[in-house]
């Protein structure tokens, strides 16, 4: 009898009712990866995309190659754009449970992504965001005043009310506008990185995407095009296990890293301990300058976890075991820089406490100035007129009449 | 007979199907295990097995695709996209490819694949959740294009489209998932369980593709309407004390032109109403049909009731809706005599 065909269905390590297991996560031991010159070629970097890029280790120490030796004060501010992104998350998603914003995502879990990224990246590098990058906004200094007002479509919503509240963008900080539809700004980024390089300019693109969108035609055109141009630009992957119900065996992590699509297209893929505040700086720093001296672009892919729900919308509860995030292995960043920074004498629980308390406050009074910009359901409101702009650069007769018929309809 | 809303009463379509005919598959993202995001699929795994009911990468070019070419194998697939604001990375399959096959095969190939796909405003999910386009597909040769306002239409449609051997995109108005919705969102909430429409049969039933269903009967107007408009038009009517004759078209390719036009030349007046954008919109053709047709019978211009010619914006839902009120000034237009 001639063996048979057979579908298979990747595994998934813990269903509700079931016992954590994250035996799957292939850890490599903090400072154990060597760190190779930015200019290396692609097939003398191969290690990087399979193994994991680790600087903090169990006890609290910076260890190894990749190990960023940034300054206290450079810590300190990393740490505050965390605690920040994480508390900002907390209340804004306490503020749509109480119906004054209508949708909420949070990057619980996730925020040394967006955080030591950002940092990494000078101002002038532009930026397309997904829609759990909100540290990428703040590591811009994008008042929280300014981001709140967008989550209530207000009279000072930087979208007119066009937009689902999280769908930031600015243009003065170099943010590109995100998108509702998964993955079309990665091969965008590629675009603009390449007329970077037309132009002869020195500034990189960097573009983020979930695991489960690189399942994605655009995610493929993004690394093909990357790599022929040999574009200055990072392409991070932040697999963070779950896409809504999905597990991430379903966009193929299961027989490969997402890294590993990198040196597949031809270009360094990078995986890393997405919790590890230094290492992920470190790896977007070595990209960045890979990038900036005609190395070309580098896929990263950050291992993290999604701490809270997809978003305001969903329960995990339904599809992955309770307790999940208590047992991800790569533990919590902000714990963990934390912790690091005591070790080394630079922090307290005190402090901490202190930041905490005054960054609350922050957010607190930050609410209270944007809602007076009028929220959802109460004024002062969006002028409706606006919805006919911008359709155009010039308004076409059609909304013209249109928006004649709107203001009849609504008198 | 049960009491089912809309998401019940396809599931339960689906269900039947799964069961009668092994070559049925269910395909999607969230679909399997968790059932779907609007939980079209509730249980359908635990009971057909994850070689039927198959949760897939987020890539919807690639679920169309890998479904045509499961139904060129001898399934019938039936696929989910999340929503039809993501549909578009499987358009040029739908399009170059799953409409033409029949066709450019001389009939030795074809695909009967059903595409379902939640789509239409309300419920407050700003561009990327809201959109209606079935225009742009009723324009493409060679797919049929349904769309059911209610539970009962959605099942019985829903069976017929799976067993039908051409390709169907199959969308749902998911502001109608839940209840009928005359298009005043201060309202409470009606649920299915007290219309008529929501007592659905348990067991197999089809309704063919191609014949509207007249709401009601009425003599002044016609409205011809379909979707989440259905009630909005039939509220706004009753508002103005109008004997209005409101069908519903259920499908759009094929189209009931005979109903259409038997009722215009009854009442020599008419309004297309529907909830996408107007310019080039199904309304269009719809205003051609009858302009053809009827023309000698008309006693007022059509007047066509639509969503601006925008992006659905998040703030400004209602104001962009086409409500009880955007239906009023067209019928009252209509009325006037000449
Ligand atoms: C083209 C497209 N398909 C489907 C969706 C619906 N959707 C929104 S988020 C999401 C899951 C994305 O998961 P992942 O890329 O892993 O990112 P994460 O949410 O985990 O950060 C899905 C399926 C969408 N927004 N766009």
């Amino acid at each position: 009898m001639p063996i048979k065909s057979r579908l298979h269905l990747p595994h998934v390590p813990a269903r509700p009712g079931e016992k954590p297991d994250f035996s799957y996560v292939q850890i490599s031991p903090a400072g154990a990866v060597p760190r190779p010159q930015v200019n290396a070629l692609v097939k003398d970097v191969a290690h990087l995309a399979l193994e994991m890029v680790r600087v903090l280790d169990d006890n609290a120490d910076a260890v190894g190659a990749w190990h960023p030796h940034l300054d206290a004060s450079e810590l300190q501010v990393g740490l505050r754009h965390m605690l920040l992104t994480r508390i900002y998350d907390e209340r804004m998603q306490r503020m749509q449970r109480g119906g004054k914003i209508s949708f909420y995502i949070r990057s619980l879990g996730e925020e040394a992504v967006s955080v030591a990224q950002g940092m990494a990246l000078s101002p002038s590098d532009m930026l397309f965001p997904g829609y759990r990058n909100q540290g990428l906004q703040i590591v811009r200094g994008i008042p929280l005043v300014n981001l709140m007002c967008q989550l209530l479509s207000n009279t000072r919503d930087m979208c007119k009310g066009r937009q689902l509240p999280v769908m930031y963008h600015s243009k003065a900080n170099n943010l590109f506008s995100i998108s509702g539809n998964l993955a079309t700004q990665f091969p965008q980024a590629v675009g603009w990185a390449m007329a970077a390089a037309i132009k002869g300019e020195g500034n990189l693109a960097a573009t983020w995407i979930g695991e489960g969108s690189t399942a994605e035609a655009d995610f493929h055109h993004a690394l093909l095009f990357a790599s022929v141009y040999q574009a200055p630009v990072i392409l991070n992957v932040v697999n963070n296990q779950w896409a809504i119900s999905t597990f991430q065996g379903y966009a193929g992590g299961e027989q490969r890293s997402f890294a590993a699509r990198g040196p597949g297209y031809g270009m360094a893929g990078i995986r890393v301990d997405g919790n590890d505040f230094l290492a992920v700086y470190s790896v977007t720093q070595w990209a960045a300058e890979r990038a900036r001296t005609g190395g070309g672009p580098t896929l990263i892919e950050l291992v993290t976890y999604r701490g809270a729900a997809h978003s305001t919308s969903d329960d995990p509860a339904r599809y992955r075991a309770k307790d999940d995030a208590e047992h991800w292995p790569l533990g919590d960043p902000i714990i963990r820089l934390k912790a690091h920074m005591i070790k080394i004498g630079e922090w307290s629980e005190e402090r901490h406490e202190a930041l905490v308390a005054e960054l609350e406050a922050q957010v607190v009074s930050s609410w209270k100035e944007a809602v007076t910009f009028g929220t959802l359901n109460e004024g002062p409101k969006l002028d409706s007129d606006l919805m006919f702009e911008d359709v155009f650069k010039e308004m076409p007769e059609n909304l013209q009449r249109q928006q004649a018929l709107m203001r009849k309809e609504r008198s | 007979m049960a009491n089912m809303n809309m998401i019940q009463a396809l599931t339960s379509a689906m269900d039947i199907m799964l069961g009668k005919d092994p070559s049925v598959i269910l395909m999607g993202e969230d679909i399997g295990y968790f059932g779907g995001v609007f939980r079209a699929t509730e249980g359908l795994q635990r009971k057909y097995g994850e070689h039927r009911v198959i949760d897939t990468p987020i890539a919807e070019g690639g679920i169309v695709a890998a479904a045509i070419g499961m139904s060129i194998n001898g399934l019938r697939p039936v696929a989910e996209i999340q929503f039809a604001d993501y549909i578009y990375p499987g358009f040029d399959q739908i399009v170059s490819e799953l409409a033409r096959i029949r066709y450019r095969t001389a009939g030795d190939f074809f695909a009967p694949l059903t595409i379902r796909t939640p789509c239409g405003g309300g419920i407050r999910g700003g561009q990327t959740h809201s959109q209606s386009p079935e225009g742009i597909f009723t324009h493409v040769s060679g797919i049929k294009v349904v769309m059911p306002s209610n539970p009962f239409d959605a099942k019985g449609l829903l069976i017929t489209c799976i067993e039908d051997d051409d390709p169907v995109v199959f969308f749902e108005p998911k502001r109608l998932y839940n209840g009928p919705f005359d298009g005043d969102p201060t309202k409470p909430a009606v649920p299915w369980n007290a219309h008529p429409k929501g007592q659905v049969d348990e067991g197999y039933y089809t309704v063919p593709l191609g014949k509207a269903d007249i709401v009601r009967t009425g003599s002044e107007v016609t409205i011809i309407t379909y979707g989440t408009m259905v009630f909005v038009a039939a509220a706004a009517a009753a508002a103005m004390n109008l004997d209005a004759e409101i069908i519903d078209l259920r499908s759009l390719v094929p189209l009931d032109v005979d109903t259409i036009c038997t009722s215009v030349r009854k009442t020599g007046r008419c309004v297309v109403a529907h909830e996408a954008t107007r310019f080039s919109g199904f309304g269009a053709e719809l205003l051609s049909i009858v302009q053809e047709e009827c023309f000698w019978d008309l006693e007022a211009p059509i007047q066509r009731v639509t969503g601006w010619d925008t992006p659905y914006p998040h703030a400004f839902e209602w104001e962009y809706f086409p409500g009880q009120a955007r239906v009023s000034m067209a019928l009252k237009t209509v009325m006037e005599p000449a």
